[in-house]
């Protein structure tokens, strides 16, 4: 059984304050794991740095075998290249570029771009037939679908999502979790964080997040790989009530 | 390889695309660096012909060589003026201009009067102001502006002169006035009429006091000195002197002149950059989201970078096309209100302008550009 990321004792400190504080979480390949807790609890800041976008302070991670503290700032940015999809709150699509065109970004900066292979991926999300649409010309859900497009093309081992469904209606989150399901059936590692129950519960296992700390830690579900009994999830994102379940991905971690 | 191939196509179009998409903001841009290469060109392109302008303007400005009675008593005969005129060249001689002094008296008050020829003196003292008009017959006269404030005659008026001739034989005429005119030198006190006149009035023909010629295209150092040379070889008893003083200060106008534009182009050339650097600062600030964006997407600083350089350089060689046909057409009117004259086209111009746009508008994008590259990208996204 393999973890795709390895976080240990992992913090964070902006001055005076503790964003994150010696956090350790294991994450299985193909797991989807849901970042839950109330605003300022740390957890764009914990995405951040599981995407390469940011550095902890403390503490070590490990991407598929490779420790990320070593690298610098280019070692970074190239793991962010290969290995990560990112999907925003706020979609960051590219204003003068198309649908099409925004999805191509990814693959230019990532190898080289190929165009049927960025009009399927905008297929897989519905937007095949407004490839040619400026984001001006989008709604918020066909933007957001377009930004999956592009935090796919590059079959990133490790998907993360920062409120997703954050700026959408109910029709376009169905949408979007429906999207998010097809990727893990397939096999992709997805990590999303959210402020709602309701797509926390497409999660195979939630975490909750408080002043930086990890204050609970529930399997849902099965998450494929045989490991974990689940929860209710309802009990589990209450953050106001923590309680700190023990999880086998976690005792991975900790020994090490 | 053809993945790199494509991928520089993708360049082109995501440039493209951000210049055609984005019109309203690089428009400022565009339009700056427009301006900038406009006023450019079009001072370099004045600088380099309003020195050739002026000096024809000047050349024209009064005779550049005198004939004189060798030994400087004496006047020249009417044969000696067409031997000069033989001895002069064909081409470049703008006109030579015969000169006779008389004495002469209007209502008892003495004046110099001044028999010459109409037609040449408009050729070799183009500065002449002439209020009225040009005399037409042989009747007719200009008097100087000092002459006219004495006695209180306009054009049309009447003038009565009368005079002694060498034999002291008395001779008087009535003359009427065509013209005043002003020159700001002795011509303001002279009265002038044509040679013809001044024989017929006088009773004597055939002779003058001197003769002025203005000749083009050679200067003091060695064309004029062998003009003079060969005047007085083939015009025994003509001293031919060489008048230097329009020359030199001619000479002096016009380098600090061209040293005056040049200093205009050079503040005008800085204020431009300084113009360009500011827009390009705000329209690369702009974008900060999108460098993050990129550089989340795991660009590179360096490719962000090049790109944005790119998008300058781009910006810089359609600014500078724009602007050196917008300039050569704006030097054109300058030439054609300022001298009346179109100027040469100076399309040689239009690559080094456009060369020296891109330039301005690539240094001007280097310094924005490479801080907004150091952008933390989750900095920049996380802000709404
Ligand atoms: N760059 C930074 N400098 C200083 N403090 C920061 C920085 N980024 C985040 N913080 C602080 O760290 C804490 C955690 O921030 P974070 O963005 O991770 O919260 P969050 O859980 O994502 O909140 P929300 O649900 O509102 O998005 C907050 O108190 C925030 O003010
Ligand atoms: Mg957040």
């Amino acid at each position: 059984m393999t973890n795709l990321m390895e976080i240990e004792h992992v913090s964070m400190i902006y001055g005076p304050l503790k964003a994150l504080s010696d956090i350790s979480l294991s994450i299985p390949k193909g797991q989807w794991l849901a970042i839950m807790g109330p605003s300022g609890s740390g957890k764009t800041t914990l995405m951040n740095i599981m995407g390469c976008l940011d550095t902890q302070s403390e503490g070590e991670l490990t991407l598929d075998g490779m420790v990320l503290g070593k690298l610098g700032p280019e070692g970074l940015t190239a793991i962010r290249r290969e290995a990560i999809g990112l999907i925003f709150q706020q979609f960051h699509l590219v204003g003068y570029l198309t649908a099409l065109e925004n999805v191509m970004v990814a693959q230019y900066y990532h190898s080289m771009v190929d165009e049927s292979e960025a009009l399927e991926a905008l297929d897989r999300v519905g937007l095949a037939e407004r490839a040619d649409h400026l984001p001006s010309q989008l709604s918020g859900g066909e933007q957001q679908r377009v930004c999956i497009a592009r935090a796919l093309i590059n079959h990133p081992k490790l998907i993360l999502a920062d409120e997703p469904t954050g700026n959408l209606d109910e029709a376009n989150e169905r949408m979007v979790m429906d999207i998010l399901h097809k990727l893990h059936q397939a096999g992709s590692t997805i990590v999303v964080v959210t402020h709602a129950p309701e797509v926390a519960e497409h999660a195979d296992r939630v975490i909750v997040l408080e002043h930086g700390r990890l204050i609970s830690d529930t399997l849902t579900k099965g998450n494929g790989q045989g490991e974990g009994n689940a929860k209710a999830v309802g009990k589990a994102v209450d953050a106001d009530k923590p309680e700190v379940e023990e999880d086998p991905s976690i005792q991975e971690a900790a020994p090490a | 390889m053809i993945g790199s191939r494509s991928n520089r196509g993708f360049l082109m179009r995501m440039l493209l695309s951000s210049l055609l998409r984005r019109r309203s903001r690089l428009l400022v841009a565009l339009v700056g660096i427009a301006i900038g290469a406009t006023v450019l060109l079009g001072l370099v392109a004045l600088c380099h012909d309003i020195p050739k302008q002026l000096s024809q303007e000047f050349r024209s400005y009064g005779a550049n060589m005198v004939f004189v009675r060798a030994g400087g008593v004496g006047r020249l005969s009417m044969g000696q003026l067409e031997a000069v005129r033989a001895a002069l060249p064909r081409t470049g001689l703008v006109g030579l201009t015969p000169f006779r002094y008389e004495s002469v008296r209007s209502h008892m008050v003495p004046y110099t009067a001044v028999g010459t020829s109409f037609e040449d003196v408009r050729k070799t003292s183009p500065y002449w102001k002439v209020e009225g008009g040009w005399p037409t017959d042989e009747e007719g006269i200009l008097i100087g502006e000092d002459v006219a404030m004495a006695t209180g005659l306009a054009p049309g008026s009447p003038m009565a002169l009368d005079g002694r001739n060498s034999e002291q034989t008395r001779y008087d005429k009535e003359m009427r006035v065509a013209g005043v005119v002003s020159t700001g030198g002795v011509e303001d006190g002279f009265i002038f009429m044509g040679l013809k006149a001044m024989e017929d009035m006088t009773g004597e023909a055939g002779v003058l006091d001197l003769a002025e010629a203005s000749l083009m295209g050679a200067d003091e150092g060695g064309g004029l000195a062998a003009i003079s040379g060969n005047v007085r070889k083939a015009a025994p008893g003509v001293d031919a002197r060489i008048v230097t003083r329009v020359s030199q200060s001619e000479d002096r106008v016009l380098s600090k002149l061209t040293s005056l534009l040049y200093l205009v182009t050079f503040v005008v050339l800085s204020l431009t950059m300084i113009c360009v650097a500011t827009t390009m600062m705000t329209v690369v600030l702009e974008r900060r989201r999108e460098i993050g964006l990129k550089k989340a997407l795991g660009a590179e600083n360096s490719r962000v970078a090049r790109e944005f350089l790119a998008e300058g350089l781009l910006l810089g060689v359609i600014g500078g096309l724009l602007g050196s046909i917008l300039g050569l057409l704006f030097a054109r009117l300058v030439s054609e209100s300022v001298f009346g004259r179109p100027m040469a086209p100076g399309l040689h111009l239009i690559p080094i302008t456009i060369l020296a746009s891109a330039i301005v508008a690539v240094v001007a994008c280097l310094l924005p550009v490479s801080r907004a590259v150091d952008v933390e990208p989750a900095v920049v996204l996380k802000g709404e």
